[in-house]
């Protein structure tokens, strides 16, 4: 023989090394029929979440796993949602390493709807689509539902906005206090910023922390934000769009904000150093004030309907859950997303964490409805938030909200930190969309 | 010299070739077969390293420069269209790219450069023997040793605008606070004094170890030609050091190109636009948000490869110019 032993071991040596790393590859691909789906066989869920979406917090698990002793639930939680997502595009890539339910949020529900719908389960047709259809605000069913009618998620919490404003600095400016007084002093954007401009005046300080509160809620209140009906960008030619930076330009070029970047550093401190008074404030944003202000912050805040707010609510944030069409318990995994978005559950996730409902049933029920929030002096937060909810349009989204949003929040810092000529930052900003779109 | 050289896996190599040198009778078969067998461990041993290098260097090299030649998204990477060399094209007409190709020049220039010749300094001054000598040359390496996000977490609060530590001490003093991450040049000083603190003591060791070796005889020499200690530095330690200055100047270039982590967390939101007119967004960040806020991954390695090439023409020009002055030395 040519090759003696010891040189056939050395390639056996080699050999091995180029298997061990062969060997990451591979997956198994047994996805499970629904007609063998049994209800009752032991199965262990992954729940795929970003940040705190509070499922655990509220025993929502642990009582699933009560009433269903053969499931197990285990969950993966990533902090920042943009690091989940990134993971999600790339396990969507690659067709494999997907949770059992994967969650979904707002900033990229559309991303997924327009391109990987058939990667989730549809649950338009499901044999209870309409009950389940029914169960969700018609514009939270549509965020997730494509042009051609798959519904890829099942809507979990959302984010009706109202205006949360400091009743100490509105009284050292002499402005009311109370909040149905303080509704009344801004029923418009533009009413709004006459109250911004002599607060300015009065106090020399400003009175909102940064222009990107006027310009995010403000442009889903038209008809249109950054997309066309069939969800194509269209940043430079939405009347939404040129709407929300007329009163945000006008606000950062006056300096009537702190012209603080929102959940930066400075942002995160100044709240307790009131440098400003009024915020927009999603429903989950309370809970952000709270824990930015802590016990100290008790009583000091109060909540305002969002200017503008009688002809159109605003929505910020919110999210879904899918199931990836592939998986190997997609029965199971439907059983618990559906049981996780119904509006017993939300009730719980809302008297519980505080998240408010995507469902009006939810909405409706007294333990939300009359739900009041303490640390905000007592406000209604049921009745204030249902209210905004309901009055939400189903405006289009597309799958860059996100880096448009972004775009023009920045060209807005821009104007007010640096001086720039508005007209000048509103060109930069759509040059970043369109390199954030294109390619 | 001749110690290390003389490893004992480079005689294990070396040998199977003395052995059929000294021995010609033996058949040519028996000769080969040696050669092979010993030759065929060799390789078995530096297999895992080539394979590892393969697989995730190797690989990822050519598979991005494959991917920079389509229109793909992160969730589609192979699912992308041909492009041929369209993205390179629409770089190199890309403002963005230019800002960001300018960012990474000042910034590398205002961070290298006064890294190099502090690192210089310092090590020349620790090269003198002082008392706590070593606790110094510890104490220097230890930036180095803190990881890039936290130091740059913390000089972030310190350049603050309104509640960072720069800002209030410049108003005790009697001046005006600062924006600094809003403007041009105070955002990319601010970023290239984090650059400067970390990197600074790393480059005064190497500096130190290869002063250490330069023969005394040549500083007494000097001394009793009369030469001041200036003259010293001058004429026998920075010419001794060459070879190493040029070393550190390309590893610094290298990391200045690639620098991105310290303008991604300076902005202190996550936004990956670097300041408000990309004031210092950096190649680095710039093929960050190509790829990772956009998810337009064919563009991400497209910059990719251009950063590839910028390095490599730096190299290449400062393998150049070390060449040229040796020859012009001899």
């Amino acid at each position: 023989m040519f090759h003696s032993t010891r040189s056939r071991a050395a390639w056996g040596a080699a050999l091995a090394a180029v298997l061990l790393t062969a060997g990451c590859g591979g997956s198994d691909d047994a996805s499970a029929d629904a007609a063998d789906y049994d209800p009752d066989a032991p199965v262990t869920l992954t729940v795929g979440t970003f940040g705190t979406m509070d499922f655990d917090n509220a025993g929502l698990y642990e009582e699933y796993m009560e009433l269903h002793p053969n499931v197990t639930i285990e969950q993966n939680n990533v902090a920042q949602s943009a690091a989940y997502y990134k993971s999600l595009q790339t396990r969507l890539a690659a067709g494999s390493g997907l949770d059992d339910i994967q969650a979904l949020e707002i900033g990229f529900i559309a991303d997924v709807v327009a391109n990987h719908a058939d990667a989730f389960v549809d649950f338009a047709a499901e044999e209870n689509a309409d009950e389940l259809e029914s169960n969700f605000y018609d514009w939270k069913w549509g965020q997730a539902t494509t042009q051609d009618g798959q519904t890829i998620g099942l809507g979990t919490d959302s984010g009706p906005q109202a205006m949360c404003y400091r009743k100490d600095l509105f009284q050292q400016a002499g402005l009311p206090t109370d909040r149905t007084e303080v509704g009344e002093l801004w029923p418009t954007w533009d009413a709004y910023l006459d109250v911004a401009r002599e607060y300015k005046t009065t106090t020399g300080n400003p009175i909102l922390d940064s222009p990107a509160s006027i310009f995010s809620s403000s442009v889903y209140q038209g008809d249109e934000a950054y997309n066309d009906e069939d969800g194509n960008p269209i940043p430079e030619e939405s009347s939404g769009v040129e709407r929300a930076w007329g009163f945000a330009s006008q606000a950062a070029e006056e300096g009537l904000t702190a012209n603080l970047s929102q959940f930066g550093d400075e942002w995160n401190a100044a709240f307790s150093n009131g440098a400003f008074a009024t915020i927009a404030c999603p429903a989950w944003m309370l809970g952000y004030i709270n824990s930015q202000m802590g016990d100290a912050g008790a009583g000091l805040w109060d909540i305002a309907p969002l200017p503008g707010s009688s002809e159109s609510a605003s929505n910020w944030g919110g999210s879904f859950l899918g199931v990836p069409a592939d998986g190997d318990n997609v029965e199971a995994a439907k059983d618990l997303a559906e049981w996780l978005t119904a509006p017993e559950q939300q009730i719980k996730l809302f008297t519980e964490t505080a998240h408010f409902p995507s469902s009006p049933t939810a909405a409706d029920d007294p333990q939300v409805k009359d739900a009041v929030n303490e640390y905000f002096s007592g406000a209604p937060t049921g009745e204030i938030f249902g209210a905004a909810a309901e009055g939400i349009r189903r405006t289009p989204i597309g799958p860059y909200d996100t880096q448009i949003q972004e775009a023009f929040t920045t060209a807005l810092t821009d104007i007010a930190s640096n001086g720039t000529d508005p007209d000048e930052a509103f060109q930069d900003a759509i040059k970043a969309s369109e390199q954030a779109i294109g390619g | 010299m001749t110690i290390a050289s003389q490893s004992p896996r480079d005689a294990l190599i070396a040998a199977p070739t003395v052995v059929s040198q000294l021995d010609p009778d033996r058949p040519p078969a028996a000769r080969r077969r040696t050669k092979l067998t010993r030759n065929n461990w060799g390789y078995a041993y530096v297999a895992p390293f080539f394979l590892v290098f393969g697989a995730f260097s190797l690989y990822p090299f050519l598979y991005t420069a494959w991917v920079s030649l389509h229109r793909t998204s992160l969730s589609n990477i192979d699912g992308g269209t041909w492009v041929g060399l369209e993205n390179y094209r629409n770089l190199l007409q890309s403002e963005f790219f230019w800002n960001a190709a300018r960012n990474t020049l000042t910034i590398g220039i205002l961070s290298t450069v006064p890294q190099l010749c502090m690192a210089l300094g310092l090590a020349h001054l620790l090269n003198y023997k002082l008392r706590g000598r070593t606790f110094f040359r510890t104490a220097m390496l230890m930036p180095y040793a803190t990881s890039i996000a936290a130091a740059t977490l913390v000089f972030a609060q310190l350049f603050g605008r309104d509640y960072g530590l720069i800002n209030t001490m410049l108003e005790a003093v009697g001046l005006e606070r600062i924006d600094w991450e809003s403007g041009t040049w105070t955002s990319q000083f601010a970023i290239a004094v984090i650059v400067t603190w970390r990197w600074t003591g790393y480059n005064a060791l190497i500096y130190l170890a290869a002063m250490q070796s330069i023969p005394g005889e040549l500083y007494e020499a000097a001394e009793i030609d009369g030469a001041s200690r200036w003259k010293q530095f001058l004429h026998v330690t920075i010419p001794s050091l060459r070879p190493t200055i040029l070393f550190t100047v390309v590893v610094s270039t290298i990391g200045a190109v690639q620098l991105f982590g310290e303008p991604l967390l300076f902005a202190g939101n996550g936004t990956t636009s670097g300041g408000s007119s990309g004031q210092y967004q950096t190649l680095g960040l710039l093929m960050y948000q190509q790829g990772w806020s956009n998810f337009h991954i064919g563009q991400a390695a497209t910059t990719a490869w251009a950063m590839f090439m910028i390095i490599l023409v730096i190299v290449g020009v400062n393998a150049v110019i070390g060449r040229l002055r040796a020859r012009a030395d001899r």
